[in-house]
């Protein structure tokens, strides 16, 4: 099973990192939310992951770790507030602008004909 | 009384004179003068301990392992600059207070003034050097406000971009000395640093922290080659140059010269480099006084001279020099700051400050002429006044020196060249301005100052005679036990009488008195020569200088920034993966004594949904759509991971996430572009695949390494104590409001100001909406479907109800705070959805930053309320009661605080989403992208 979540996170990473070199406001902002998949589930690997043993006290006999999981309860929330952040400022920039480049401002030549010949 | 008040109490009144009324002046002023008086009693009330030669000393740790303290020492030197600083403050608020137009903002001037006199207690008080330097570079910056007062005129700015450049570069520089003198000596404290003893002058980098701390000293103190700003720094309000830079500030490079002197002084590199700059600065300033038509002018090169006198006397590195460098210290800044505050006044009352149309102003203002002449006297060295005495001393000195060999003999010379230059500018000063002839030219007649402005300068006036005449009664204890401050445990004796005899130094003082009376009656001559030199606008040269240093900083800027994001970004995960992979290079994989769990059909089956949906994200990521509906299924995946591993609060809390953030994307796809141009050269795909690759490679190893090895958690005490000391069995929820609160108070911040700053970034947007899609559809203007807005308003009051349930359980089971605001607002924003903004605004008001605002304050008072009971902040507290009917139930403080993240979680998701979704129903317009 560690294979399948280390498999998962590095996977996560990499489509997330992938997505954040791209040149569009709205890739990157796909890209940030594949890393806080990832980041999250490192973070809570990280206090073990075991089956049917919530921090629910009288739950069961034994409890899995619950400091993991409140450091990534917040996260989630705060990760929500920085992706919205981030997809307005791609549309105020976008508005601004004119375009959605991450750079602000579009190439000045079209590389998608190069590409295609 | 804590000395650490000394400093705290004028930080305070920073704000003091913002408070009061600013019509009515006098107020203004008596609310500005309470905190630095009583700082003065404080000052006082230690006095007789201090003068007894003990140190007081109040130090706080902060973080002692790497020297972090907060810590304030007064000895016998802090005390002499500490009195002069609150002395003379106090006199300069009473002056400013009637040289101050009514046009210009008083309170505001006052919190400058403040703010520098507080950063100057700072300096001189710190018993540690890094604080030291702290309040170093806040004088730097309170006098640039201060210089640049009335910035409505350009010479102000100016002036004072220029003294904050040189101040500040030398505080740079000093900061990089202070850090080495830390590590050579192990500790920042000052008393480990004065107790060092020859470690410094030893150590083989003494060359380079002497000419750091020096640069740091001489750029403060105006010494030659960085004199040019204090002359710029003049078109400051003059009770500030009374006080910056006569009195005050520029003594700071002295002080710092006097508290390093012990532990720095013992070499001849300082005794070479700090008298011959000290002897340059002194004889240039004397020169360059004599013709300054500006009486402001005159008296700053006079400072600088002055200043150059002072640092050579702690070049010479003798014990009677160094006290000799005190007393005149004290001797300056007294008759300085009357002489500044006399030409406010002559200023003031003739509107102009050019000696050549101010003459004969005796006649017009004998009392004020009395009271400079006095103080100009005191300037020139003539007996029975301050200057005299100390003048004497140091000419007694000079005669000591051996500094420069054979040449030694030069050192009296030019001390008595530079002792008549200077009695020449202050004849200048007191016959052009007060005889000779009339005014010319003036706009209004001259006379006498309100009576209460005068006060002041009689004030310091009466002290130039006072000390002159009965030295050692009046500062004879304090120049002791500052002297034994500066030069450790022996004292010499110090010869404070008026007359010692027939002398040298007397001969010398005679010598300089009939030279300089002979200098200015032949000063015509002098000023035809000096004529032929070119005057130097320091102003030009430096602007040519600053605009060279920009220029060659943006070259080297254009090399490394590209002004391009992707091109930072590759940067950073290249040395992110160095980082990551580094540390991995001597891992071993697996790690000991691990059972490995087995791979069930579920995992598998959750892995695939993950790996497929994330990798179909990327592949039709330019589909953006599509796209968005993809990135939840990851989404999904993962709460579903979060269920399946004992994590029930998280898999709530990622479910709500998602359908929030799906509901975000759509929205903002609206905004933007439906799909993504294809644009990557195929060189930069290979690139960012490789980058990509190789860190999901890092992760995934790390991963593995990290759940292959046996954990060591602190959990145990939380779940020991969640049921007896939080009140709740549901541990995590117990973490975040009670054991971490402080932590979750802060993220709920965060929130908070993630969504104003989202508020702020939509508002006065200039929309970009176009009316038809990529393909030149037109948006569909359907109205809301029926159905949709009959299911979501019969939902809402069912989902309010699940979210109040899930809220109250919180304690115990999952659920809580977050994710009930997460699912109320859904229920909300449902609302939204199906009928849409102006539906809900006729039927529905919601401030949502009130919701944030009434949030964050819920939590903080929580967490303040704890104080009421003396228990520290966010100490939660809870009970069980017994109801009728309800039956037992609990009431736990930390339900309260819970309420706050629940109202933040809301009204931050609602501000969000409702401010994005508003944005949508403005009529777009037809225009392709401008």
């Amino acid at each position: 099973m560690e294979i399948a979540i280390a498999f998962c996170i590095g996977l996560l990473s990499a489509c997330g990192l992938f997505l954040i070199l791209r040149g569009r406001t709205y890739p990157v902002v796909l890209g940030l939310t594949l890393l806080t998949y990832a980041v999250n589930l490192f973070l809570f690997a990280s206090g073990q992951l075991v089956k049917g043993q919530p921090p629910i006290l009288g739950s069961g006999s034994s409890y899995t770790d619950p400091l993991p999981q409140a450091l990534v309860l917040t996260a989630i929330v705060i990760g929500f507030a920085m992706t919205a952040f981030v997809v307005i400022l791609a549309i105020r920039a976008r508005a601004d602008l004119g375009n959605d480049h991450v750079d602000g401002k579009s190439k000045p030549k079209d590389i998608t004909k190069e590409v295609e010949q | 009384m804590n000395i650490a008040w000394i400093i705290v109490l004028p930080l305070l009144g920073v704000i003091a004179p913002l408070l009061a009324n600013p019509t009515r002046r006098n107020q203004v002023a008596w609310i500005t003068a309470v905190l630095p008086f009583a700082a003065l009693l404080i000052t006082l009330y230690h006095a007789p301990a201090i003068l007894a030669g003990e140190v007081v000393q109040q130090t706080w740790y902060w973080i002692p392992q790497i020297g972090l303290t907060l810590s304030f020492r007064m000895d016998g030197l802090a005390l002499l600059f500490t009195l002069l600083i609150l002395g003379i403050g106090l006199l300069i608020i009473l002056y400013a207070r009637y040289y101050l137009s009514s046009k210009d903002p008083m309170g505001r001037f006052y919190s400058y003034l403040i703010l520098f006199m507080a950063a100057m207690l700072g300096i001189v008080n710190s018993g540690n050097l890094l604080q030291m330097w702290a309040f170093w570079e806040l004088t730097s910056i309170s006098s640039f406000l201060l210089i640049g007062f009335w910035s409505s005129t350009g010479k102000a700015r100016k002036g004072a971009r220029m003294a904050l450049t040189i101040t500040g570069a030398g505080g740079l520089a000093l900061l990089a000395g202070i850090l080495l003198i830390g590590k050579v000596v192990g500790s920042l404290e000052l008393e480990a640093v004065l107790n060092s003893g020859r470690l410094l002058v030893e150590h083989q980098w003494y060359p380079v922290i002497l000419a750091l701390v020096l640069i740091g000293a001489f750029t403060k103190s105006a010494q030659f080659p960085f004199h040019f700003w204090l002359p710029h720094a003049m078109s400051a309000p003059t009770p500030v140059s009374a006080y910056l830079h006569s009195a005050t500030m520029v003594k700071a490079g002295i002080f710092l010269l006097a508290r390093m002197f012990p532990v720095l002084s013992g070499h001849d590199a300082w005794f070479v480099t700090v008298s011959l700059v000290g002897l340059a600065t002194l004889l240039l300033g004397a020169y360059t006084a004599l013709f300054k038509h500006d009486l402001k002018g005159l008296l700053a090169y006079s400072t600088i001279s002055h200043l150059g006198l002072i640092t050579l006397l702690l070049g010479m590195g003798t014990e009677l020099a160094a006290v000799a460098a005190l007393f005149h210290i004290v001797n300056h800044a007294v008759f300085k700051a009357s002489l500044f505050m006399g030409v406010g006044i002559i200023d003031h009352e003739t509107g102009t400050r050019d000696m050549r149309q101010i003459n004969g102003l005796f006649k017009y203002m004998p009392h004020t002429a009395v009271l400079c002449i006095v103080a100009a006297l005191s300037m020139a060295g003539v007996p029975l006044l301050n200057g005299f005495l100390s003048k004497e001393m140091f000419f007694a000195e000079t005669l000591e020196q051996s500094a420069i060999g054979a040449l030694s003999w030069l050192i009296p010379l030019l001390a008595t060249i530079a002792g008549a230059l200077s009695v020449a500018y202050s004849l200048r000063f007191i016959h052009d301005v007060f005889f000779n002839g009339e005014p010319k030219g003036l706009k209004k007649t001259p006379h006498e100052p309100p009576r209460y402005m005068r006060i002041p300068v009689e004030v310091l006036v009466a002290l130039c005679i006072l000390v002159g005449i009965f030295p050692a009664l009046l500062v004879g204890d304090l120049l002791k036990s500052a002297g034994v401050a500066v030069l450790g445990g022996t004292l010499p004796y110090i010869p404070l009488y008026i007359w010692h005899g027939f002398n040298l130094p007397l001969l010398m003082s005679a010598l300089a008195l009939a030279g300089g009376i002979g200098i200015y009656a032949r000063r015509k001559v002098l000023f035809q020569f000096q004529s032929h030199f070119k005057e130097v606008d320091a102003n030009e040269r430096f602007d040519a200088w600053l605009y060279q240093v920009i220029t060659f900083i943006r070259r080297i800027e254009a090399l490394i920034d590209k002004r391009s994001l992707q091109y930072y970004l590759a940067w950073l995960s290249v040395a992110l993966l160095i980082l990551l992979a580094a540390p991995l290079l001597n891992l071993s994989l697996v790690g000991d004594n691990v059972v490995i769990t087995p791979l069930t059909a579920e995992v598998w089956a959750g892995t695939a949904l993950i790996a497929i949906a994330a990798l179909a994200t990327v592949v039709n990521n330019r589909r953006r759509l599509f796209a968005a509906l993809l990135i939840s299924i990851v989404g999904l995946g993962v709460s579903l991971a979060f269920a399946r591993f004992s994590a029930p609060d998280l898999a709530l809390t990622q479910i709500s996430v998602e359908v929030i953030t799906t509901i975000l994307l759509l929205l903002a796809l609206f905004f933007l572009p439906q799909t993504t141009p294809k644009e990557s050269k195929p060189g930069r795909l290979l690139r960012d695949i490789g980058l990509a690759g190789i860190f999901g490679g890092i992760m995934a190893t790390l991963t593995y390494a990290m759940l292959t090895r046996p954990i060591e958690t602190i959990s145990d005490y939380f779940l020991a104590n969640s049921k007896t000391g939080g009140g709740g069995t549901n541990v995590v929820n117990v973490i975040l409001v009670d054991f971490r609160g402080f932590d979750t108070f802060g993220e709920i911040t965060v929130l908070g100001i993630a969504a104003l700053g989202i508020y702020k970034l939509t508002a006065g947007m200039r929309l970009f909406l176009p009316a038809t899609n990529e393909d030149g559809l037109p948006w569909s203007r359907d109205k809301y479907p029926l159905i949709l807005k009959q299911v979501s308003q019969s939902i809402l009051p069912l989902a309010l109800l699940i979210s109040a349930y899930i809220f109250l359980r919180g304690h115990n089971l999952p659920g809580g705070g977050f994710i009930a605001g997460l699912i109320t607002a859904i229920a909300i924003v449902q609302q939204y959805i199906g009928h849409g903004n102006d539906w809900i605004q006729k039927r529905f008001y919601a401030n949502y930053v009130g919701f944030i605002a009434a949030g964050l304050s819920i939590a903080l008072l929580t967490g303040l309320g704890s104080w009421l009971w003396q228990k520290p902040f966010l100490t939660s507290w809870f009970d069980y009661f017994t109801w009728p009917v309800f039956g037992k139930f609990e009431l736990a403080s930390a339900m309260l605080f819970d309420l706050g993240v629940y109202l933040t979680v809301v009204g931050a998701a609602m501000l969000i989403l409702a401010k994005l979704g508003q944005l949508t129903v403005v009529e777009p317009y037809s225009e392709k992208e401008d």
